[in-house]
């Protein structure tokens, strides 16, 4: 019986096998072998935990790899002419990403342009000027609203937000650039309130609470005696903040930033309810247009196995990776802007 | 115990009188009454938490900018009390600067750091902004060290370099009364001398007030010395009188360090 | 205008224009929230919780099918993730400070945090659905597991970490193996953390509507089955919102308050036990 014990398996067993090679006469102590079993087990723990640490990991590679692989036939067809064809056409088979790419960034654009300033508004008004015993509920607040799932901005952005829209704003948006050359262009066609701009303003209101978050956070991390040295000579509160608060944590503003450009370039729900879905470039923000993640939503259900399926794994590639890009980006600009503070 | 602290010699540039501060609740400071006296070096001592720091933010009202903190009294400065409401808090810091524990250079060039406080207050073409770099560099005997690399981030000098530039900075806006909020305890031996040096120099344009946990230095570089215990002027004289004949028992504990 | 009114007017404008943000912030979320509430308050009902999802054109009808099915889809996502979470999140606390693969899959954690939900989604129906035949309450899970797991994993390292290296030692300091130390010392210590984490993550994937279009789909009718397609809110509301069926829509704004209730109701919760927790 003996003869066949394993190590670390039977107390009994191992204490009358030789003693391991450099590990002296300590088998026979008692302690020794408790002592191996926890080793053993801490090996094992060890690896466990690496092991669920590693299906992170692996869940990102099989995402780019199942998605490589169901891109492929769209992207044999098409080629790397995929990426800035303007075709999108289920009957004729052709399948191109311009106008969702173009839907996609054009909403970002105009989101972050609501956002950023909204945003460092926000942040200034936490970190400065909020009265102390507001600060606390604002700022939870804020960060409620980052929880709020993006479906309920979509439906708010449908049934509230663009019919006022069309109503009261685009009319007057019309009527106010005129024949402005070039910015008459951006706002011409019939105020039917889903379109680009709509998405671009809804998806703004989805990402500030994230940028806001971010900013505030940074901000909280310029010293005090930093800021007072400049309060020292006599500045403003809004030349503290633009003139100190802002390069010093100029790093981690602009990943928070990015980390927003993240947020709505990949935002499926906000977007699907009011882009209006189109399949086509037209130059007036007002009008319908689709981004990647809205095509997606709409189509995959029905879309039949073969190209228009694979075209849409295509596009999701597209999405995912510009998007890896931009929160990478963000995620290595938000450590820096953090980690400048510890030292 | 609190007797009539004004200093002998020379004019009061700033007049406290019956001072109290308050942290909330908590009382910082009671009845503080002394005058700091124009274009001398008067130094702040005691042990941690004294008020010593308190003290000497108030006179720039930097407390305004914690809510929750107030002070009562008066500090009369060119006969206006710099405690009232109405004051304008960033004129009184305009005339009253003040240097920090840390060196805390902005984040941006050697040139802008000493440009921005001025340009605060002056407008004026880009030579003559040149000259006035220039001058406070030099002022603050820092000059021959960062003329040659004015654009670089202040960021980039020593630790008692950046001190430097900071008084360089704040004496560029051309202040009447510089205060020192321990100007030299996150520095090496040799900087602090250096810095001991240029307050020696700087005393004759302004009037200094600074906070100090070094006796030694308070003894090296002051001519009135306050000591300060648990939020109370315990005595204030002139500097060579208090270290060598302490009339108040507690002074004499703390300066032949008998003290907890 | 001199220089110094021009700076202290500049401040004032800028100070204003901050308060306007902040004010126009806050008054988004009171609008986007009172006309959720007007709208969904009007659809509730006894209906809305006992009866299943109307077929188009009948009337009345209520989720009883979407809620059950989101239920247990977050149920088994919640369990599913937890523990793999909270071993991923030890392993980058307890072993994660030097290791390149740990640094690694910390960067990957903070990314899939927030990458685009629906992308899951294709993987999920790329891996499971389209191999094993058919769309399924278990890919559903599957898909909000992923979008989970990073949650967890961050707070579950960020709360170990907080953990006082003088608790740490103490306990090493008795002979403890590590395993134990982990388990019965440091992660009991910040329970209230990690069960934070995990109604974060709850939270986080109740709301999730993209990554379920093509994994669970969605199920006209009653059932508990987890391996076949299965109701929703999620997807109900989207479906139901764009149609053109009146009570459609209504059951749409009261699918959205329920998700919205929940939501920040548990975002609630658990900022009230972190603080309690950890400030006690």
């Amino acid at each position: 019986m003996s003869e066949v014990a394993y190590p670390g398996t039977s107390p009994e067993g191992s204490s009358k096998l030789p003693s391991p090679p450099g590990r002296g006469g300590s088998a026979v102590d008692p302690h020794a072998r408790q002592v191996r079993k926890f080793r053993m087990q801490d090996l094992f723990f060890h690896q466990i935990t690496l092991l669920f640490a590693f299906i992170v990991l692996a869940a990102l590679a099989g995402i780019l790899i199942s998605l490589a692989i169901e891109a492929r036939p769209a992207l044999r067809q098409f080629g790397v002419a995929f990426l800035w064809t303007d075709v999108w056409s289920v009957p004729d088979d052709e399948f191109g990403a311009l106008s969702a790419i173009y839907g996609t960034v054009v909403t970002s654009i105009i989101a972050l342009a609501i956002a950023v300033p909204v945003s460092f508004g926000i942040a200034l008004f936490l970190t400065e000027t909020c009265p102390v015993w507001l600060r606390r509920p604002l700022g939870t607040a804020i960060e409620l609203l980052a929880g709020v799932p993006s479906i309920i901005y979509g439906i708010w952005g449908l049934f509230v937000f663009a019919p006022l829209f069309s109503e009261h704003v685009q009319p007057f948006l019309q009527a106010a650039v005129g024949d402005t050359p070039i910015i008459s262009g951006w706002f011409a066609g019939p105020p039917i309130g889903i379109g680009i701009l709509t998405a671009g303003i809804v998806l703004s209101l989805m990402v500030i609470p994230f940028v806001a978050s971010v900013m505030r956070d940074v901000f909280e991390t310029v010293p005090p005696e930093l800021k007072e040295s400049a309060y020292s000579f006599g500045c403003t509160t809004w030349e503290v903040v633009t003139n100190i608060v802002l390069p010093y944590t100029r790093v981690g503003v602009i990943g928070g930033i990015m980390l927003g450009l993240g947020r709505a370039l990949g935002e499926t729900m906000a977007v699907t309810f009011v882009i209006g879905n189109a399949n086509r470039i037209v130059g007036s923000l007002f009008a319908p247009g689709t981004s990647i993640a809205s095509t997606l939503a709409n189509e995959f259900g029905e879309a039949d196995p073969g190209l228009h399926s694979s075209s849409l794994f295509a596009l999701g590639l597209v999405l995912f990776v510009i998007t890896f890009i931009v929160l990478a980006i963000s995620q290595w600009l938000i450590r820096r802007g953090i980690a400048k503070q510890g030292k | 115990m609190s007797a009539p602290h004004t200093a002998a010699d020379g004019d009061a540039i700033l007049e406290v009188r019956d001072l109290n501060f308050f942290y909330g609740d908590f009382r910082g400071l009671t009845d503080v009454s002394l005058d700091v006296a124009k274009s001398r070096v008067t130094a702040f001592i005691g042990p941690s938490g004294c008020g010593k720091s308190t003290l000497l933010r108030t006179f720039n009202r930097m407390y305004d900018l914690y809510p929750g903190q107030r002070a009562e009294g008066q500090i009369n400065f060119h006969g206006d009390n710099l405690l009232d409401r109405k004051q304008d808090v960033n004129l009184v810091r305009a005339k009253i600067g003040m240097v920090f524990q840390k060196p805390t250079p902005f984040p941006m060039t050697i040139y802008e750091n000493i440009a921005f406080g001025v340009r605060l207050y002056e407008k004026m073409p880009k030579s003559e902004m040149d000259d006035r770099v220039e001058w406070a560099l030099r002022k603050a005997a820092i000059w021959e060290e960062t003329k040659d690399k004015l654009q670089q981030s202040g960021l980039s000098l020593s630790g008692g370099q950046q001190q430097r530039l900071c008084i360089a900075r704040t004496i560029a806006v051309k202040p009447e009364i510089v205060l020192l909020d321990e100007p030299t305890s996150a520095l090496d031996p040799i900087s602090t001398a250096k810095i001991e040096e240029l307050i020696n120099e700087l005393k004759a344009d302004y009037t200094i007030a600074i906070v100090t946990h070094n006796m030694q230095q308070a003894a090296r570089i002051s001519d009135f010395t306050a000591f300060m215990y648990l939020g109370e002027l315990i005595e204030f004289g002139k500097t060579d009188t208090l270290f060598i004949k302490p009339r108040q028992k507690q002074t004499e504990d703390y300066i032949t360090g008998r003290f907890g | 205008m001199n220089l110094y009114s021009r700076r202290i007017l500049t401040n004032r404008i800028g100070i204003t224009l901050s308060m306007v943000a902040m004010a126009f912030g806050l008054a988004a979320l009171l609008w986007i929230l009172w006309t959720l509430f007007s709208n969904g308050f009007a659809a509730l009902s006894w209906d809305f919780f006992t009866q299943d999802t109307p077929a188009p054109g009948t009337e009345g009808g209520g989720l009883r099918n979407a809620i059950v099915g989101s239920l247990m889809i977050i149920g088994v996502t919640t369990l599913v993730s937890t523990p793999i979470g909270i071993l991923a999140g030890i392993y980058l606390a307890e072993f994660g400070a030097t290791s390149k693969f740990a640094a690694t899959t910390r960067f990957v954690t903070d990314i899939m945090l927030s990458a685009p939900s629906i992308v899951v989604g294709l993987f999920v129906y790329a891996l499971v659905v389209a191999t094993l035949g058919g769309f399924s309450g278990w890919a559903g899970s599957l898909a909000l597991s992923l979008i989970a797991i990073p949650v967890v994993v961050r707070t579950t390292e960020n709360m170990l970490l907080l953990v006082p290296t003088a608790l740490r030692e103490a306990a090493f300091a008795v002979g403890a193996p590590r395993w134990q130390v982990s388990l019965k010392v440091t992660l009991r210590a910040v329970k209230a953390g990690v069960v934070t984490g995990i109604l974060l993550a709850i939270a986080r994937v109740t709301g999730e509507t993209a990554p379920l279009l093509f994994t669970a789909l969605n199920n006209q009718f009653f059932s508990t089955d987890m391996s076949q397609p299965m109701g929703n809110l999620p997807v109900v509301i989207f479906q139901f919102a764009m149609s053109p069926y009146d009570n459609w829509v209504s059951l749409a704004w009261g699918g959205a308050l329920l998700i919205a209730l929940l939501v920040l109701g548990i975002n609630i919760v658990a900022r009230v036990l972190f603080r309690n927790k950890t400030s006690a």
